[in-house]
C-alpha cells in the first residue's frame, strides 16, 4: 500500500473529498438521495460500469487502451442468451460460464493485433468494435432476448444484506455491487502484489525500459487486453440480469463513460498511473452526478451534456497536475 | 598472486554494417576495478563496440572473453548474467515506479510466480544504496528525483544484479559540474569495492579525470589504449580526429560596435531576477551556468516566449515587448533550442523542408503554392553555404549525424537574416570535429554577417574559444562578466559553481 504511488493517492483523498461535496449538495437538493435504498440502487445500477472500468484501468496503466470492450459485453451476453433461452439453462452458474471464454478470446484477439501490427491501440480497438458488434448485428438482426428460465430471474434480487423500507418494500445490498467491490480488490492484489502487475506498471511507465529489461512484452498486453475481456465478459452477464433482457445495442455507445470513470480515478492516458480504489470511487462520481440528476428531473440530454463536461474537466485537471509535477521535478 | 583476469576481453573483433566495417580488427579489455575511458568521435565505433561487449550484436570475427572464459555467443541475457550491464544516456528507468523497484524490477522475470514483498524489497534497497553511501528514500517515486538521482538508481539496479562492469554511456552531458563530482566520487568508491567502469564521454577533461587508462577510437579502428599519464586533453583529440585542435581564442577585439540588444533589470519569478546586458553587433556573448541557472528561461524571455515580470528589452535602442516568439522572429530575433532533436526538427521529414521551414512565406507562388524548385534551391544553396554534409536534399534530417543536424537547424535560422541569434548549447553531445565546425559557423556570422549572438554554453573551454565577452550566470542571476583574456578555465569554473 505504502508503494500505491503518491500520486495515486493524492488523487484518490481529493476524490473522496469531491465525493462527499457532491453528495452533500445532492442531498440538500433532494433528501432522497441520501437515503440508503437510493445509495444502494446506485450501487446495484453501476456495477456493470464498475466492472468494466476496472478492466479499462488496467489496460490504461499498462499504456494501452480499449474501446472494443462494450462490443465484447454484448457479444458475450447475446450468445450467452441465446444459448439459455434456446436450451433452457437452469443453473445460473452454468449460465455465468458462458461469457467468460468469450471475453477472453476476443480479448486476446485485441492483444494479438496490438502486439503484431504496432499499430495504436485505440485505432485497433476501435476497428474490432465495429467489426464485433457489426457481426452481431448481422447474424441477430438486431432481435431482443427476453424471457429467461426462473432462476435466472431470481438471482438478480439476490442481496447480500436485506432492509425493509418504510414502504414495506424489500431493498439491500445487490449480490452485483458485491461482485463489483471484490473484482476491485482482486485487481488491487494483482496489480499491487503480483509480478504481473508490477510489469503492468512498469511498462505503462516506460516501454523501452521494459524491453531492455527483458520482460515479455506479448505477455504483459495479452493479460491486459485478456483481463478486459473477462471483465466484459463477466459485465456481460451483470448487465443481461440487471436488466432481465438483452438488446444489442444497449451497451455499445457507453465507453466514454467507463473512460472517464478511469480517468477521473487517476489513471492517464499516457500509462503508468492510476489505482482500483481511485477508479471505483471515479464510477461513484459519474453514478451520483447521474442520479443527481435523475432525481432533479434532468433530461437525458442534460446527462450528455454534463458527462462530456465531467471528461473534459478530469482531462483538464489531470494535465494539470501532471504540469505542476513537471515543474516541481525541474526544481528552479 | 595471479595476475588478475579482465572482466571481459574482445579480441580481434570486426565488425561490419552491410558494407561499411564499424570495428576493424578491435582489441580491447578491462581490468576488474579499472575505469576505462572509451573516446571516439560520432561513428567511431564505440556504440558498436559496446553492443558487442553486451551481446547486442555479433561480431564477424572475434573473440569474447569474459573472465577468461571464451563465449562463443554473447547474448544480452548472458552479459546481463555475468556481470555486464550498461547503464545508458537515458536510463531506462521506470519514472512512475519506486527508488526500490526500479533497482529489483529485473527479478520480476525470475520471481514470475511469488509475491511482490515490499518490506523485503526496501530493506534490499537500502542496503544497496548504503553500499555507495547515496542517501535516497527507497519509496520515493524515481520520476521525481533529479536526472543525477536517477542515474545513481540506474547504477544501483547494476549493482543489485551483481555487476561486475558497469558500462556508462555519456553519463555526465545533463549533469551540473558539482554532480559530475559526486558521481565521480561513487564511482571511486565503487572502483575500491572492485566493480569495472568503461566511461565514454565526449567530455576529455572528463575522461582524463576519472579514468585509469583510456582507449581511443577512430574511424573502427582502436588507435590505443593508453595509462592516463601519458596522455594530455591536446594529446587526446588529436588522437581522436588525427588533427591538432586549439584552445586558443578565436575571436578578434572587436572594434567600437552599435548595440544591437540591451535588456534592462529583467526578472521572471522562480526563474531568474535582475537580468541586465547589452549585446553589438557582430559580437559573440558567451553566457555560462549550470543547468537549473536560468539562463535558458532567459534566451527563451528575448524570443518571446516566457514574459517577464519586470524589466525591458530593447532592440538598437527601441524598447519592445513581445507577445509571442512570432514577435520576436519579425523582429530579426533567432533562436536554436538546446535540444534540438526534440524542439528542433521534424526528423523524418526531408533535410530542404527542414531548412526552409522558416521562410516559407518568402517560397510561396502568386497563388499561394509552394514552390518546390525553388524550396530545393534554397536549400541546396544552404547544404552548400554551411558545409552541411547530407546525402541529397531530399534525403530525411535523421540519416545525418548529430552535428550535421545541428548545422541543419543553425541555417534555417540564417535563411530568416536575423539580426540576433540565440544559440543554446549548440555543441552539446556532439563530437570535437563537429563542435570546431558550429564555432567557425558562429564566428563566421557575427564577423561577415554583422549578426550578434547569444552563446550559451556549460563548457568553459567553449566560451574562452569563441566568445568576445563571457557572462556567469548563477541561480538566476548574473553574477560576473569577464573578457576571455581577463580569465583561465579553471578560476571561470570555480566562479559558475560558486
Amino acid at each position: 500500500m505504502a508503494l500505491l504511488g503518491r500520486v495515486a493517492r493524492s488523487t484518490e483523498v481529493y476524490l473522496v473529498g469531491v465525493l462527499l461535496v457532491l453528495s452533500v449538495v445532492l442531498f440538500l437538493l433532494n433528501p432522497k438521495f441520501a437515503t440508503l435504498e437510493n445509495i444502494f440502487d446506485v450501487l446495484r445500477n453501476n456495477s456493470f460500469l464498475g466492472i468494466v472500468a476496472l478492466g479499462e484501468l488496467v489496460v490504461l496503466i499498462s499504456g494501452g487502451i480499449d474501446v472494443s470492450f462494450t462490443a465484447i459485453a454484448t457479444v458475450a451476453q447475446y450468445v450467452m442468451g441465446v444459448l439459455i433461452t434456446r436450451y433452457a439453462v437452469e443453473s445460473v452458474f452454468l449460465a455465468f460460464l458462458i461469457p467468460i471464454p468469450i471475453g477472453i478470446a476476443l480479448g486476446a484477439f485485441n492483444a494479438f493485433l496490438v502486439n503484431r501490427t504496432r499499430v495504436h491501440p485505440v485505432i485497433i480497438t476501435i476497428s474490432n468494435l465495429n467489426v464485433f458488434y457489426g457481426l452481431l448485428m448481422v447474424i441477430s438482426k438486431g432481435k431482443w432476448i427476453y424471457g429467461f428460465p426462473a432462476p435466472f430471474r431470481d438471482f438478480a434480487r439476490l442481496k447480500v444484506l436485506t432492509l425493509v423500507s418504510e414502504k414495506g418494500v424489500d431493498y439491500g445490498l445487490s449480490i452485483f455491487t458485491v461482485v463489483w467491490f471484490l473484482i476491485a480488490v482482486v485487481t488491487w492484489l494483482i496489480l499491487q502484489y503480483l509480478p504481473i502487475g508490477r510489469k503492468i506498471y512498469a511498462l505503462g511507465g516506460n516501454s523501452e525500459a521494459a524491453r531492455r529489461a527483458g520482460f515479455d512484452i506479448f505477455r504483459i498486453q495479452l493479460f491486459v487486453y485478456c483481463y478486459i475481456g473477462f471483465l466484459s465478459g463477466l459485465a456481460g452477464f451483470v448487465h443481461a440480469e440487471l436488466n432481465q433482457m438483452i438488446q444489442p445495442n444497449a451497451i455499445v455507445g457507453r465507453e466514454l463513460d467507463v473512460l472517464a470513470a478511469a480517468i477521473l480515478g487517476g489513471a492517464s492516458v499516457f500509462g503508468g498511473a492510476g489505482s482500483p480504489l481511485g477508479v471505483v470511487l471515479g464510477v461513484l462520481f459519474i453514478a451520483f452526478v447521474k442520479n443527481g440528476l435523475i432525481l432533479m428531473k434532468a433530461s437525458a440530454y442534460w446527462h450528455q451534456v454534463i458527462m462530456g463536461f465531467i471528461i473534459v474537466l478530469a482531462a483538464t485537471l489531470s494535465a494539470y497536475q501532471q504540469n505542476l509535477e513537471r515543474k516541481r521535478r525541474k526544481g528552479v | 598472486m595471479p595476475e588478475k583476469l579482465p572482466v571481459i576481453r574482445l579480441a580481434h573483433i570486426t565488425k561490419r554494417y552491410g558494407g561499411v566495417v564499424a570495428l576493424r580488427d578491435v582489441e580491447f579489455s578491462v581490468l576488474p576495478g579499472e575505469v576505462h575511458g572509451l573516446v571516439g568521435e560520432n561513428g567511431s565505433g564505440k556504440s558498436t563496440l559496446v553492443k558487442i561487449a553486451t551481446g547486442v550484436v555479433q561480431p564477424e570475427e572475434g573473440e569474447i572473453f569474459i573472465e577468461g572464459q571464451k563465449i562463443s555467443r554473447l547474448t544480452p541475457y548472458l552479459a546481463f548474467k555475468r556481470g555486464i550491464h550498461v547503464v545508458h544516456q537515458d536510463l531506462s528507468l521506470f519514472p512512475n515506479l519506486s527508488v526500490a523497484e526500479n533497482i529489483f524490477a529485473h527479478e520480476y522475470i525470475e520471481r514470475n510466480r511469488s509475491f511482490v514483498v515490499w518490506q523485503d524489497m526496501e530493506r534490499r534497497a537500502l542496503e544497496v544504496l548504503g553500499r555507495l553511501g547515496v542517501e535516497l528514500d527507497p519509496r520515493e517515486i524515481v520520476g521525481r528525483l533529479s536526472f543525477a538521482d536517477q542515474q545513481l538508481v540506474a547504477i544501483c539496479r547494476a549493482i543489485a544484479s551483481s555487476a561486475k562492469l558497469i558500462i556508462l554511456d555519456e553519463p555526465t552531458s545533463s549533469l551540473t559540474f558539482r554532480e559530475v563530482q559526486r558521481l565521480f566520487g561513487f564511482i571511486r568508491e565503487l572502483k575500491a569495492q572492485g566493480i569495472a567502469f568503461v566511461f565514454i564521454s565526449h567530455r576529455l577533461d572528463e575522461v582524463l579525470e576519472i579514468s585509469d587508462v583510456v582507449t581511443v577510437l577512430r574511424d573502427g579502428v582502436n588507435i590505443g589504449t593508453f595509462p592516463k599519464g601519458e596522455l594530455t586533453k591536446a594529446r587526446l583529440s588529436f588522437l581522436m580526429t588525427g588533427r591538432e585542435i586549439t584552445t586558443e581564442s578565436l575571436v578578434a577585439d572587436l572594434p567600437e560596435a552599435r548595440e544591437i540588444l540591451r535588456v534592462e533589470r529583467l526578472t521572471r519569478r522562480g526563474e531568474y531576477a535582475d537580468v541586465s546586458f547589452t549585446l553589438h553587433q557582430g559580437e559573440i556573448l558567451g553566457l555560462i551556468g549550470p543547468r537549473g541557472s536560468g539562463r535558458t528561461e532567459v534566451a527563451l524571455t528575448i524570443f518571446g516566449l516566457r514574459p517577464p515580470d519586470s524589466g525591458k528589452i530593447f532592440l538598437e535602442g527601441k524598447e519592445v515587448v513581445f507577445r509571442s516568439n512570432r514577435d520576436a522572429i519579425r523582429h530579426g530575433i533567432g533562436y536554436v533550442p538546446e535540444n534540438r532533436l526534440l524542439q528542433g526538427l521534424v526528423l523524418d521529414q526531408p533535410v530542404a523542408d527542414n531548412i526552409t521551414v522558416t521562410i516559407l512565406g518568402e517560397l510561396v507562388s502568386r497563388f499561394g503554392f509552394l514552390h518546390p524548385s525553388r524550396k530545393i534551391a534554397v536549400a541546396e544553396r544552404a547544404i552548400r553555404d554551411f558545409g552541411i554534409k547530407a546525402p541529397a536534399a531530399d534525403a530525411p534530417v535523421r540519416s545525418l549525424s548529430g552535428g550535421n543536424q545541428q548545422k541543419v537547424v543553425l541555417s534555417r535560422w540564417i535563411l530568416t537574416a536575423p539580426k540576433i541569434l540565440i544559440l543554446d548549447t549548440p555543441t552539446h553531445g556532439v563530437d570535437v570535429a563537429a563542435k570546431e565546425s558550429i564555432y567557425e559557423m558562429a564566428l563566421g556570422l557575427a564577423r561577415e554577417r554583422g549578426i550578434g549572438i547569444l552563446f550559451i554554453s556549460d563548457e568553459e573551454h567553449e566560451v574562452l574559444k569563441v566568445c568576445h565577452r563571457i557572462l556567469v550566470m548563477r541561480e538566476g542571476r548574473i553574477v560576473r562578466e569577464y573578457r576571455p583574456s581577463e580569465v583561465t578555465e579553471e578560476a571561470l569554473r570555480r566562479e559558475i559553481v560558486g
